[in-house]
This record gives structure tokens, sequence and C-alpha cells, in this order.
């Protein structure tokens, strides 16, 4: 293959890539890309604020540091690294799951190394790009406080996304020949969902168990973090000498993310067309399923309502978000074992972290069962009113809430009863909310596409992290400063009505 | 009640939807109770669009639709009780087996799972899916969904059976099992709507064909009376339908 023809695949892929970004941002609309555009810059202006107050006391910092500095730093480098990483597995499985051209493309006088060398690379340069919008903001707050030196984190942004981009591929094709092209998909979800949150949740844990707080702070500057951290010499700060504007540290940092990609490439591109073949000869297993196999009576509800726990039973994203939720539930009920032995106040902590992982979990739930009717002809021509289908899904989507949060509810009885019935109070509401968020702007839509729910409704998308935020607030507040509640209460029921009045189901 | 006393299947007075152009220019429609009805026309005749208002889908910006002498647009849950809906894309659960597929159809018709379970096994049974009722759908080829589908839609023993271009995606055997099973239906007094592209079937199986173009009926009748209205004993079917498409289209 020609290098002319591997340029012209190449840019191929750069424009596939774009476009996919583009769909997500426009919700598949079309005519939309200079509003996306524009509104992507927007964002990463007004994310110099938030960046300023997050990273802005760390501009003036020189080399050498303290070992405590060179931890954080180097955990806030990690962190980055394993949201990319995540990302990078969601691309990977998109290339070989979503995209429809791989019949196409193996089909054509082509080699097939060559170009799925090409298609690495684009996969490491999307997900290096979108990294480095993100970090943009903050390494520009690091530059006006702190000289140019520190332009040199783009540069660890780039090589730490060629290592994840790497790492990400090497994963997810081992993962192909342990498990199968079936199981790798579901196991690639639950990986790029909780790898980034993982690492945050585990320093969670950490300052739980050894200080009593939820923060990671605590953890990362503590004299036992430096007495067990390597010496100054030592690579694992190289990618914190090399933000600070270390040249040699960079240059071997890119070096070895480089160096990484290119081994990928040469082991893993061949590779590459096979596990595509696997991937097309069993793009969906036989999977067996029913064991009593008699049917069951019941009214025409229960019909519905069982059909809509088999599915959200047997839903990757589901089970991939609840696990999640689970993860960021892990810390607060740690902190609730703990408070038996301790009177600490920092119990109240956890009902926010509760009612607002029922809201979140809540909108995603009400968007599989409301919106996403994949047999939307079926449902509308059965015998019964519309009122009565809706109903229906409402309640599932209240009972598995119900379901996941009761236990934690139940033992924070035994610790306050007071805090468990007002968490209680506060999850139904902030699931209530987020159920009714969606049935104000549910569209028609196949369970697949819940990708691109929050792009199909930004308004929706927005009410619905507000309500949830305002209502995990309210829960806080109603612990501690109860008038004070009932004005943040007031505030989230007017956002709920105003997000109504402009609803299409409204209007 | 005989057959002549029997309200028909459906009858449809004036039905007319609009979109950005009129999509169905109120049509009127008659379709005798037990018959094998066969709607034709052109790629964008209005044929879907009528039958998804006769479903209860869609609608209607103006006329009436009665099914089996009920009101469909008035009480709307009782004609769909009596009423079956296939589109030529097969919509089921992919986490579903074929076997749960039917169990919750047959429990959002209210039907006892005494008499529906026997009837799901027997229908996936003839349709040759009998290997395959405890697989999830998701694996299934277009073919197979189809076929999941229409059991979907016979488990409940609709009275009026509506199927839009239902044979798309099956293979010859597949087709035939399909073929079979509707024209059982038929002779057990069940009326069947059915549009195709595929016009030796609507040549071999209808009783009576319509065809439908710019949203009107521009012509009805049985085999031998669209050749008598054509003029011509031995044209076939496909001949006249390109003459009247094209007839129409040069009027239009």
């Amino acid at each position: 293959m020609s290098s002319a023809a591997l340029s012209w695949f190449a840019r191929h892929e750069i424009r596939l890539a774009w476009r996919e970004w583009l769909a997500m941002m426009t919700g598949g609309r079309r005519g939309r890309k200079r509003a996306a555009v524009i509104g992507l810059i927007v964002f990463v202006a007004i994310m110099h604020l938030p960046a300023y107050a997050v990273i802005g006391r760390f501009a003036p910092l020189q080399a050498p540091l303290d070992k405590s500095t060179l931890i954080v730093i180097t955990a806030t480098i990690f962190l980055a690294w394993a949201l990319m990483l995540s990302q990078a597995i969601e691309s990977v499985t998109r290339v070989f799951y979503a995209r429809a051209d791989l019949d196409l493309i193996m089909s054509s006088p082509v080699n097939l190394a060559n170009i799925f060398s090409v298609r690495i690379a684009a996969i490491a340069l999307s997900v290096i790009a979108m990294a480095l919008v993100l970090s943009t903001p903050f390494v520009d707050v690091l530059v006006i406080g702190g000289g140019a030196r520190w332009f040199a984190a783009f540069g660890v942004v780039i090589a730490i996304g060629l290592s994840a981009a790497a790492i990400a591929i090497a994963l997810t094709i081992m993962l192909f020949h342990l498990i199968g092209p079936g199981r790798t998909r579901l196991v690639a979800q639950i990986l790029a969902a909780i790898i980034g949150a993982g690492f945050v949740i585990a320093l969670q844990i950490a300052a739980i168990l050894s200080f009593g707080t939820l923060s990671r702070f605590a953890v990362l500057t503590s004299d036992a973090a430096a007495a067990f951290a390597p010496g100054a010499g030592s690579i694992v700060w190289w990618p914190a000498r090399a933000a600070l504007g270390d040249g040699e540290a960079l240059l071997l940092l890119l070096a070895g993310g480089l160096l990484l990609l290119g081994v990928v490439m040469a082991v893993f591109s061949a590779r590459f067309a096979d596990t595509a073949v696997r991937v097309s000869a069993n793009a969906a297993p036989a999977q067996q399923d029913g064991g009593a196999s008699r049917f069951r009576g019941g009214s025409r509800q229960q019909a519905l309502r069982r059909k809509e726990f088999w599915l959200l039973r047997r839903d990757p994203w589901l089970v991939s978000q609840t696990l999640m939720q689970l993860l960021y539930l892990v810390p607060p009920a740690l902190m609730l074992w703990r408070s038996f032995s301790d009177s600490s106040t920092a119990i109240i902590l956890i009902t926010p972290v509760i009612v607002m992982a029922a809201g979140q979990l809540a909108g995603g739930l009400a968007w599989l069962t409301i919106s996403g009717e994949d047999a939307a002809d079926l449902v509308a021509t059965a015998p019964l009113p519309p009122a009565r289908v809706i109903r229906a899904k409402v309640e599932v989507v209240l009972i598995a809430i119900g379901a996941t949060f009761a236990p934690l509810v139940a033992a924070l009885l035994f610790a306050s009863p007071r805090q468990a019935a007002v968490t209680a109070a506060g999850v139904l509401i902030a699931a209530a909310s987020a159920t009714a968020i969606q049935l104000w702007f549910r569209v028609q839509a196949r369970r697949s596409q819940f990708r691109r729910r929050q792009t199909s409704s930004r308004l929706a998308t927005f009410a619905e992290a507000f309500s949830s935020i305002g209502w995990a607030a309210t829960a806080a507040l109603a612990l501690s400063m109860p008038l004070v509640a009932a004005v943040t209460g007031l505030m989230t029921a007017a956002i709920l009505a105003a997000t109504w009045k402009i609803s299409p189901r409204r209007t | 009640m005989t057959p002549a006393e029997q309200p028909p299947a459906l009858q449809v007075r004036g039905l007319t939807k609009r979109f950005d152009r009129v999509a169905v220019d109120a049509l009127d429609l008659t379709v005798r109770t037990g018959e094998f009805y066969a709607l034709l026309g052109p790629n964008g005749a209005g044929k879907t669009t009528t039958l998804r208002m006769v479903a209860g889908l869609l609608r209607p910006d103006a006329g009436s639709v009665s099914v089996l002498g009920i009101d469909a647009l008035g009480d709307p849950v009782a004609a769909k009780q009596i009423t079956s809906w296939v589109s030529d894309e097969p919509m089921i659960y992919d986490k579903l087996t074929p076997l749960e597929y039917l169990e919750f159809v047959a429990g959002l018709w209210g039907i006892d799972p005494a008499v529906s379970e026997p009837s799901a096994r027997h229908l996936l049974l003839s349709l040759g899916l009998e290997p395959h009722l405890r697989q999830r759908c998701e694996g299934f080829s277009r073919g197979m969904r189809q076929k999941v589908a229409l059991a979907g839609a016979l488990v409940h023993e609709p009275r009026l059976i509506i199927l839009d271009e239902p044979l798309t995606g099956l293979d010859a055997v597949s087709a035939r099992h399909v073929k079979g099973l509707l024209q059982q239906r038929v002779a057990a007094g069940c009326t069947v709507i059915m549009t195709t592209h595929i016009l030796e079937v609507a040549e071999r199986m209808a009783d009576r064909i319509g065809v439908i173009a710019a949203g009107r009926l521009v012509a009805e009748g049985t085999l031998a009376e669209l050749r008598q209205q054509n003029g011509h004993n031995d044209t076939s079917l496909e001949d006249m339908f390109i003459a009247l498409v094209d007839t129409e289209a040069a009027a239009a």
C-alpha cells in the first residue's frame, strides 16, 4: 500500500472521528456544526474559571519539589491518564462493534496490517485531541500564573494520550482472545465506566480508613504516602517533572509513549483484522435465557413491568452505570460504617451523595424505559391507553430506585432515624423529578441510542443535573439548616416548573 | 351471522393525512370479513400511512376508520384488541427470547397464559424457530426477527391482521411458511390486509387487490376484475400495475 493511499485512509479516519464527535455534540441533527464548535469554544473559555480555582495555586511551583507535591501532581496526571484510557477503550470498542465499514475494508485489496495501523493511530489521535481541548483551560491558567515553562504540560498530555491509547488497544484485543467478542463488549463498557471513577474512589476509601475524611488530599499529602513514595530520581516522577518544564523528562515521556504505541501497532495491527473477523462472526452471540418457560398471567401493566425488568436486568449500560453508582456509594457507606463507632458529623455528607446518585440513576432508567422502546409500534397498537403504558414504565423506575437505595436508607435508620427519613424523601423526590423530566422530553428511540440521550435534548440534560444537585443540596441542608433548605427546595422546584413550562409535551 | 350480514373487517371513509404534502387524500376503502386483501402502490403512494392510521399508530387529519363495526378513532382500545400490526422493519426486543417476547405480547393483549403458551409454541414451531426458543433475539438474522414479529402478531388471535411488507428479508422456505400461516388464518375467518412489492404474491394469494397512488385508490377488484377494467384478459398484474401507476403519474 502506497504512502499516498495510507495518508488518504488517515484523512478518512480523521473525518469519521470528527463526524462521530459532531454527531455526539449535535444529537445527530444537521446544520448545527457551527453551533457545536462555538459551544465548545465557549465551554473551554468558561472552564478557565473553575480551572483557576482548582489549579491556580500550583502555578508558581518550581523544581525541585517536595515529595508531597510530587505525589499530588503525579496522582492528578494519573487520574487524567485513567480518564483517557477509559475514553480510548470506548473508542476501540466503537470501532469494532459500531462502525459498519469492517466488511468493506477487509474485502478491499489492501494490506490490512497497514490499514489497521492507521486506524490505531487515528484512535490515539482522537483521544489526544479531546484531552488537549479539555486540558487547555488548566494549562492556560498555569502558563498565565507560572510562565511559559508550563506549556510542557501539553506535551505530557500527548505522551499520556499515546500510552493510554496503546494500552486500551492491547487490553481490548487481549480481552477478545481471553473471553470472546460477546463478553468483551460488556466488560469493556464496564471498564470504561469505572476506570476513572475507580481511582478517585480508591483514594477516598484510603482517606476514610486512615483519616476519617472524604478528602483525597489527606492521603496524598500524608507522611505515610511520602514515606512510601520512591526517591526524587525515580521514573515515577517523570510526568510531574515534565509538566513543570523539565525538557529531558518530557522528551523521554514522549519517546516512551510513541514507542509503546509503535509496539502495539506492530504486534496488534495484524491481530486487529482477526479480531474484527471474530466480532463480525459473533456480533451477537446466542445467549440462552428463560429457565422455567411457563407463561405468567396478570394484568397488562404487569406484563409491561415484567418486560421492563427483563430488559433492565440484561442492559449492559445499566449494569455498568449501576456498578459505577454503587462504586460512588462505597465511600459514603464506609463513612456510615465508621460512624457507628465514631460520632463524626461527617455522616451528613452521605445524604447528598445518595440523593444525587438516585437522581442520576433514575434519569438514565427513565430514559431507557420511557424513551428507549425498541418495539414502539407493538406497544402503541396494544389495547391499553397510553397513560397506562406510561404509568407502568414510571412504576418500574421507582421500584428499581427503591430496591437499589432501600438498603442504604435502612442502614442509616440505625445511625439516625431523622437522617434516614430525610434521605428517603430526598431519594424519592430526586428520582421522581428526573423521571418527570424524561417524561416531558420523551422521544421515540432505540435503547442502543442511549449514548446520544444527553445530546438529543441539552435542556433535559441540564434540568436533570440541576434537579439532582438541587435536591441533594436541599437534603443536606434539611439536616443542618432547615430554613435554608426550604429556600433551595423552592429554587429546585422552580427549576422543575420552568423546565415543564418549556418542555415539548407542554408547548 | 352470515358473512353477508357481518360488518366489513375494515371500512375507511374520507381518510386524509397531510405531512409536508398530502400523503393520503380522502381515501375510501372497504375490506370484507374473511378476505385476503393486497394493497399495492409505488413508493410514497400512501400505503403505509393508510395502514398506520388504521392500526392506531397515526391520527388522521380527517375521515373515519371502522374495524369490524368498531369506531377505531372513537374507541381505539376495543379496535386494537382485535387487530394486529406487523411493520416492514421487525421491531422486537434484542434482549428477550422469542418465547419471552410472545409471553409479553400475550400479556399486553390480556390473553390467558393457558391459551397463549401452547399457541406461542405452535406458532414458533410452524415458523421454524423451535431451535431458537431460548436464545435472545440479538443474534437473529433479519428473516428470523421478522418471523418472531409475525408470531407476536398472531399469538393473540387477532381478527384483522395488517402487514406492511411482511415478506421482506425472508428466504423462500420462510416466505412459504409465512404465506401458509396467513392463508390458514384467512381460512379460519380472519381478515388479512397486506402491502407488498412482490406482485406475484398478491397475484397468487389475494382475494382482492387495491392499487393506491398519490394517496388515492385508483383501482380495486379481483385479478379478473382488474384485467377486465384494463381491457386485456391475458395481462399480468405487473403490466397492469405499471400501466395504472404511469396513468396516475401522467394525470398528476
